[in-house]
């Protein structure tokens, strides 16, 4: 880049490529990436899984796996040639010179050690203090990452800390030495977004007073075009666009960026408008919401029992010991063709309320009615022999994780035509299933695979496939895009409104992110710690949300100022 | 991260093959991928083929006596040499395979089944039964596991029967562990709950969905486990339980032998040992190859 050309660059990536070894060969990993990250600059890498952006961080700090080998290119860190440097050297460096916050803070901690003494293994094995003043230097860490309490946290294991926190606690491990690249693989997937918030910020602002560089890796493009300076945009292992973020997004010259800034949903005004030109089709016609209610909740309490051993169960026989209350006296309701957005953090009891819903847990107390019917009145045990089972059906949130590890596409698919339809003859369900995937645009061939053979996008639709092939009448999705890419979320999206249209389905669409409830939801209800904190149609709830954690909830989303924002109203459904 | 870059790039217009060539197919690139495996499975085939057409192949009566050629060392009449009594080792140590085979293959089947199954009710329930069962096999663990199927078979007869269900009961916690552990972190997995909302009744969710996911780690146990009933059945044998001479049995021709190498006569203990030895070493080996086998993962 022209800009830099002044002082040197602090990392400086050319003609990298990288290979891993497979069974079926070598698969080229990144293909001759170039790039530059100046002194204090915060670079962000942008890409989908599988664009090897992640690679690309791992190759700079020569922690590829043993699969992985740099084939070919150069990376120079302050001068050093890092890509064959002894491994010593880079023992050395990594920690010191380079550091990295990883993106699961829970596993990147070791479970068995305080936090305290995390901290002071990097303090003294870079030899940046000894063994008495350590403990000082890692409290003073924590308290620069604003670790309230530190000399007592300093004690703390990393399972007694909140995700966040332990966020907190890896970057704190990784300033501790203070290096001068800070390289931070999506360090905020898996947090919630007022967490996403307050980490990316203190982020920012101890690399901007120690004046350090930062290369953010993202799949989000909102966050990447809030806290970065330049972006590059990887696709396939290769480096598409490379630009000053503002010009990224107001010109984005790529037709890769385009697609991907318009599959962002913060741009949208409607579902279709997250689809490039050449795949979008008419809105789905909007669906009439009769006023008789399909669900009713009225109540609904979910306390789970104190944890308790054999000496407990024996000192306090008979006296039952206050639990904790997962779900707290909630009630609502959800018409025929309705779709509700259930939003909030996580913890806040929206999992718990899905799974009472759906006859997966009993509540404790309340009442919940289907079609007029008290769901209550059938444990949940007993429930998978109810004929109600194959009106009430679910989208799990991990694509991968909800399906058998050991059945293909079809047999998945097949299971509930199996057990709640009772087909028998193999040819019928054959057909059934081919006719489920047609609908939900999975290939026919793809249904001989098992799981770990497909790819996110394709599982999530068998699992869509396998959830509407009984044809229920409410659908709840539990985050169903929320392991996915944003191009895939934008097709499944889009495929969940199809679907809702042709089948007259009801759907709760429990999720985080409000930007997609937006979307596809006519009603939002908004919960925190248990209970409902405010519910209406997703339109003034968004545009003027009337309490005050739901305006936390909506100052917390990165908003990037060079995004346009969308202006259309969000299209509201007809109350017949 | 890594994981998507290797499993994405897999043509989507595959051509439809049969479940029976894919299993082929997935068996041939196991072997292949691990020359040990490879090994390993050769061994166990040998070892089977010995076990099946051994007895009708070898050249001499196992159970023939001839005083005149006691305690011969090898020859080209007698690979293995004779024993005290005349008989052909190479014969006795053949024969003896499908005796110990059997023995121990039983016993490991036994285990498995009943281990597998209590260790999964188990996990999956909890409850009650969890905490029975969980002492029960604290007080097999407690004891010295050989003792203790010393104990069994003193007890409860000398028959080939006994030293079945002595081995399979000292091997049942192993089985019933992994099998709880594997479960447990099981029952409320993804699949699970859609396993549940599908209509699955809770008993075919465990038997269907949940057990065939835990073979892997069951079938490493099942390898090692070959092993140790091997020697458990020998070493029975060895010190006079179990097994009754004359029949031809590895433990018996070893504890035999023993007597002899003092004086001289190696032959009598080491190749009853080796082969005793060979066996155990076939199985422990197989480990590795039998998780791949089973583990979907490893197919593309």
């Amino acid at each position: 880049m022209s800009t830099h050309l002044h002082n040197p660059p602090l990392l400086a990536v050319r003609d990298l490529c990288v290979e891993f070894a497979t069974r079926k060969g070598p698969v080229t990993a990144v293909r001759s990436v170039n790039l530059q990250v100046a002194k204090g600059e915060t670079l962000g890498i942008v890409g989908e899984s599988g664009s090897g952006k992640s690679v690309t961080s791992y190759a700079v700090m020569r922690i590829l796996d043993r699969a992985g080998r740099i084939v070919s290119g150069g990376i120079e860190f302050g001068g050093m040639q890092l890509h064959d440097a002894p491994e010593d050297m880079m023992s050395d460096l990594r920690g010191r010179e380079i550091s990295m916050i990883f993106q699961n803070p829970r596993a990147a901690l070791n479970p068995i050690r305080t936090v305290g003494k995390q901290i002071e293994d990097v303090l003294i094995r870079h030899a940046q203090a000894t063994h008495d003043q350590a403990k000082a230097k890692a409290i003073e860490a924590l308290e620069r990452v604003r670790i309230r309490d530190a000399a007592r946290r300093y004690h703390a294991y990393p399972f007694e800390l909140s995700g966040g926190m332990c966020q907190r606690v890896v970057i704190a491990i990784a300033l501790a030495c203070k290096p001068q690249l800070l390289i931070a693989d999506e360090p905020t997937t898996g947090l919630d977004v007022t967490t996403q918030k307050a980490v990316m910020e203190l982020v920012r602002e101890l690399t901007r007073s120690e004046g350090m560089s930062t290369l953010l890796i993202t799949h989000d493009l909102g966050l990447a075009g809030e806290y970065c300076d330049r972006i590059v945009v990887m696709e396939k292992g290769e480096v598409v666009e490379q630009q000053d973020t503002a010009k990224l997004f107001t010109a984005p010259a790529h037709p890769y960026t385009r697609r991907l800034i318009r599959s962002t949903p913060h741009a949208a005004a409607t579902i279709r408008d997250l689809l490039p030109d050449d795949l979008r089709l008419p809105l789905p016609p909007t669906m009439i919401v009769s006023a008789e209610p399909l669900l009713e909740v009225k109540n609904m309490v979910k306390q789970f029992d104190a944890p308790g051993g054999m000496l407990q169960l024996l000192r306090n026989r008979g006296k039952k010991e206050a639990g904790y209350r997962a779900v707290d006296n909630v009630s609502f309701s959800i018409a025929r063709g309705e779709s509700v957005g259930l939003v909030g953090e996580s913890g806040c009891g929206k999992s718990t309320t899905s799974a009472m819903v759906m006859r997966l847990l009993d509540a404790t107390a309340g009442s919940i009615r289907f079609k007029g019917q008290e769901l209550t009145a059938v444990t949940a045990a007993a429930f998978a022999r109810s004929p109600l089972r194959r009106e009430l059906q679910m989208v799990f949130q991990d694509p991968h994780e909800s399906l058998n590890p050991r059945a293909t596409a079809a047999q998945s698919i097949a299971d509930p035509l199996l057990r709640l339809e009772g087909m028998t003859n193999s040819a019928e369900i054959r057909a059934r299933v081919e006719a489920l995937a047609t609908q939900v645009g999975l290939q026919h061939e793809l249904l001989d695979r098992l799981p770990h053979q497909l790819s996110g996008g394709q599982k999530a639709r068998v699992g869509i496939a396998r959830a509407i092939s009984t044809k229920p009448e409410l659908l709840i999705l539990d985050e169903p895009t929320a392991a996915l890419d944003v191009s895939v979320q934008a097709v499944v999206l889009n495929l969940l409104a199809d679907l809702k249209a042709e089948f007259g389905m009801s759907y709760l669409f429990v999720s985080h992110d409000l930007e997609v409830v937006r979307l596809l939801c006519d009603r939002v209800i908004v919960m925190r710690a248990g209970s409902i904190v405010e519910s209406g149609p997703t339109a003034s709830v968004l545009s003027s949300p009337q309490a005050e954690y739901t305006r936390e909830l909506l100052a917390a989303i990165p908003r990037p100022a060079h995004l346009p924002s969308h202006t259309a109203p969000v299209v509201e459904a007809v109350r017949a | 991260m890594t994981d998507a870059v290797l499993n994405s790039p897999i043509s989507a217009a595959a051509p439809r093959t049969s479940a029976w060539s894919r299993g082929f197919a997935h068996f041939r690139y196991v072997m292949t991928s691990n020359p040990v495996t490879f090994l390993a499975f050769v061994m166990l085939a040998a070892m089977i083929a010995v076990a099946v057409f051994g007895p009708s192949l070898v050249p001499h009566d196992p159970l023939a006596t001839a005083a005149d050629k006691a305690l011969k060392p090898p020859t080209w009449q007698h690979w293995f040499g004779t024993d005290q009594l005349g008989r052909d080792v190479f014969s006795r140590v053949v024969v003896a395979t499908r005796l110990d085979l059997l023995i121990s293959v039983s016993a490991v089947a036994l285990s498995f089944v009943c281990g597998a199954l209590m260790g999964a009710c188990a996990g999956y329930w909890g409850g009650w039964f969890d905490k029975l069962s969980g002492r029960m096999l604290d007080t097999i663990m407690a004891f010295p596991l050989f003792v203790l199927a010393m104990g069994i078979v003193a007890a409860a007869g000398n028959t080939i029967q006994n030293i079945v269900i002595a081995t399979a009961i000292i091997n049942l916690p192993f089985y019933a562990r992994v099998a709880r552990a594997e479960v447990s972190i099981r029952r409320n997995a993804g699949y699970v709950q859609a396993a549940r909302l599908s209509g699955n009744s809770e008993l075919r969710i465990l038997i269907a969905k949940i057990l065939p996911n835990t073979l892997p780690p069951m079938m490493v146990q099942l390898s090692l486990n070959m092993g140790w009933a091997i020697l458990n059945a020998a070493g029975l044998s060895f010190i006079g339980l179990g097994v009754r001479p004359p029949t031809a049995e590895w433990g018996i021709m070893v504890a035999e032998g023993a007597n002899y190498i003092v004086s001289g006569e190696w032959w009598l203990a080491l190749f009853p040992g080796a082969a005793l030895m060979l066996a155990v070493f076939t199985f422990n080996l197989l480990g590795d190859g039998l998780r791949d086998l089973v583990d979907p993962q490893r197919r593309t």
